[in-house]
């Protein structure tokens, strides 16, 4: 038998791993595939716990977290190619010109 | 150690490993690719879990939808140039002490988690007897009918985003 | 599970493989004399009996040709792509009941795992065409991964229909749903969208743009030769022979039939019909315009389908 503290933990590395990546990438586009990781991190704690509990809206949960990410990537890789046609960069130490 | 402990093993190592992988490649199409092989173990640990219909979800959605969707973007973007420079920010150590320190801070607390002694209705056997997919739909077209139809929304509310930002500019 | 069974299930697997890949190099050459006789030609004739022998010349001359890798292809992932494309064709074949009880995985959501695997597939054209480092294929690959998006969703939704109909997304019970009445009498709007689907799926005429042979130089396969290209070519038609027997499985009964006939030769009967539909679809349509082909999937068959969900919904209720 697994333990669910194993699964919490090895979704806590993950995470921090993505974070770490989303904090000092250059690339934009790498950038949210980090965002994407921490994301999965998440559910696969999600779904320990729906295991683990007996309880099935972890895994709701998940579905959930998965529309958003469907949607958030959708949105942000348009707000990349939009800006890319304006400013062809996509380092983020770069793109400071939305000074107010 | 058991069949389910030396699974498990593999699982976390293999999962860590590429997690690295893809926050260090260099190449954007190299991440997008271990992300891909991170995406079928994910699944993989989700069967193990009992939860067949969101492996498969975790395929066709993520896989075959999300991650084509950064190739593309990454193939229409021009970023030869960008592959041979320096790939972190500046600010690259204070990040990963903040990771590492968050880390530290996370497996310190939820480390000590036990399993509450009430459990749910959905055991095993249950899920079992009903399938996966038909226990999902019937929680999720009763007791989240709301939250179902807002993520429609949400999603219609994404494509239209995505069309605005994206089509070219009418003078 | 005991040891025994998995050594018997790793027989199954086998077994169905190599008679599956048997069935592959054959379908080549039925492909070249179908459209031969349609042509008024012949068909391959020298090697064999009416050059029966043919599929078997042709994997040896590509095991034995050169393998050539341009010096700019960016190499493990053009090493890889043609293997992701052959493992996502095989591994559909799992969960496809072949007769009465028979399917090496009977898997709850079959149709889900299908409709997973197809899309990984696609990784296999994007891939090989991003990583040669050539013109046409990269052009290929990215017409590939729009095309594949598109049309999937036209595919899963015309699904939906069929899910109606019999409640589950285990095939084998689909196929037991369809005793009485095919779902191609019930559901034949889902099954024109997914007739339709399936052929941008697998990249076949009318809707082959990844490969284009007069415009792309063949496309996503310009760079491979040798055992990889063979491996792509392999990929292609099993997935063509997968996406038949899918469609057979959802809207032909599956392996139901009169009795006078065993369950198993009725299916593969069945899936040979309609391969020879892919065939005489190919022999007789022209290649469609690319931009034509996105606005068809978007604007005609996501709405059609949509529409179809819409109608078996409220007379599922009423």
């Amino acid at each position: 038998m697994v333990p669910l503290n194993w699964y919490i933990i090895l979704s806590a590395v993950m995470f921090s791993i993505g974070m770490f990546g989303f904090l000092s990438r250059r690339n934009l586009v790498i950038m949210f595939i980090c965002l994407e990781l921490m994301l999965n991190a998440v559910n696969v704690s999600l779904v320990a716990f729906s295991h683990y509990l007996q309880s099935i809206n972890g895994q709701i949960l998940v579905f959930f977290v998965i529309t958003v990410a469907a949607a958030e990537a959708a949105i942000g890789l348009a707000i990349i190619i939009a800006y890319y046609k304006n400013n062809p960069t996509i380092k983020v130490d770069e793109i400071n010109i939305l000074k107010g | 150690m058991t069949l389910q402990q030396i699974y498990f093993g593999y699982f976390a190592t293999m999962m860590t490993i590429i997690s690295l992988l893809v926050v260090s490649r260099k190449n954007p199409v190299h991440s997008v690719l271990w992300m891909l092989v991170l995406f079928v173990h994910m699944a993989g640990l989700y069967l193990f879990l009992n939860a067949e219909f969101l492996a498969a979800v975790q395929i066709i959605v993520y896989a075959g939808a999300i991650m084509v969707l950064f190739l593309f973007v990454i193939m229409l973007l021009n970023l030869r140039k960008e592959e041979k420079e320096f790939r972190l920010q500046k600010q690259w150590p204070v990040s990963a002490v903040t990771a590492v320190l968050f880390l530290v801070v996370l497996v310190s607390i939820l480390g000590k988690i036990t399993v509450l002694p009430e459990l749910g209705e959905y055991s095993i056997d249950m899920i079992n007897a009903q399938g996966s997919l038909m226990t999902i739909g019937n929680v999720l077209y009763t007791k989240y009918l709301l939250p179902f139809e807002i993520a429609s929304v949400l999603l219609l509310v994404a494509i239209v985003g995505a069309v605005v930002l994206a089509k070219k500019r009418i003078e | 599970m005991s040891a025994a069974e998995m050594i018997g299930i790793f027989i199954e697997t086998l077994i169905v493989v190599s008679i599956l890949m048997l069935h592959v190099s054959y379908v080549v050459y039925f492909e070249r004399k179908v459209i031969g006789h349609m042509q008024c030609r012949m068909g391959p004739m020298r090697v064999g009996w009416h050059g029966l022998l043919q599929p078997i010349a042709d994997a040896i001359k590509l095991f034995f040709k050169e393998d050539i890798i341009p010096s700019q292809a960016d190499k493990p992932i053009f090493y890889v792509a043609p293997l992701i494309g052959v493992l996502a064709a095989l591994g559909s074949v799992a969960v496809i009941p072949m007769w009465e009880g028979f399917s090496i995985a009977n898997l709850n959501i079959g149709i889900l795992y299908i409709l997973a695997l197809s899309s990984v597939g696609s990784y296999a054209v994007i891939l090989g065409g991003w990583a040669s480092n050539s013109k046409y294929s990269f052009l290929g690959g990215l017409r590939s991964a729009a095309q594949v998006i598109s049309y999937e969703i036209a595919m899963g939704l015309s699904l939906v229909g069929v899910m109606l109909m019999s409640g589950s997304a285990n095939l084998s019970d689909i196929v037991h749903a369809q005793a009485g009445h095919w779902f191609i009498f019930t559901q034949p709007v889902a099954f024109f969208v997914f007739v339709i689907a399936i052929f941008a799926e697998t990249n076949r005429v009318p809707f082959d743009m990844p490969e284009a042979e007069t415009e792309l130089v063949a496309g996503y396969a310009t760079e491979y030769s040798g055992i990889r290209f063979g491996l792509f070519f392999m990929a292609e038609y099993a997935g063509m022979f997968v996406m038949s027997a899918f469609a057979v499985t959802c809207f032909l009964g599956g392996w139901s039939g009169p009795a006078f006939l065993p369950g198993f030769v009725w299916f593969i009967l069945k899936v040979y019909a309609f391969i020879f539909l892919y065939f005489w679809i190919r022999a007789t349509l022209p290649r469609y315009r690319y931009d034509q082909l996105m606005g068809l999937g978007w604007k005609l068959f996501i709405p059609l389908a949509l529409a179809n969900v819409v109608f078996t919904a409220l007379m599922k209720i009423l």
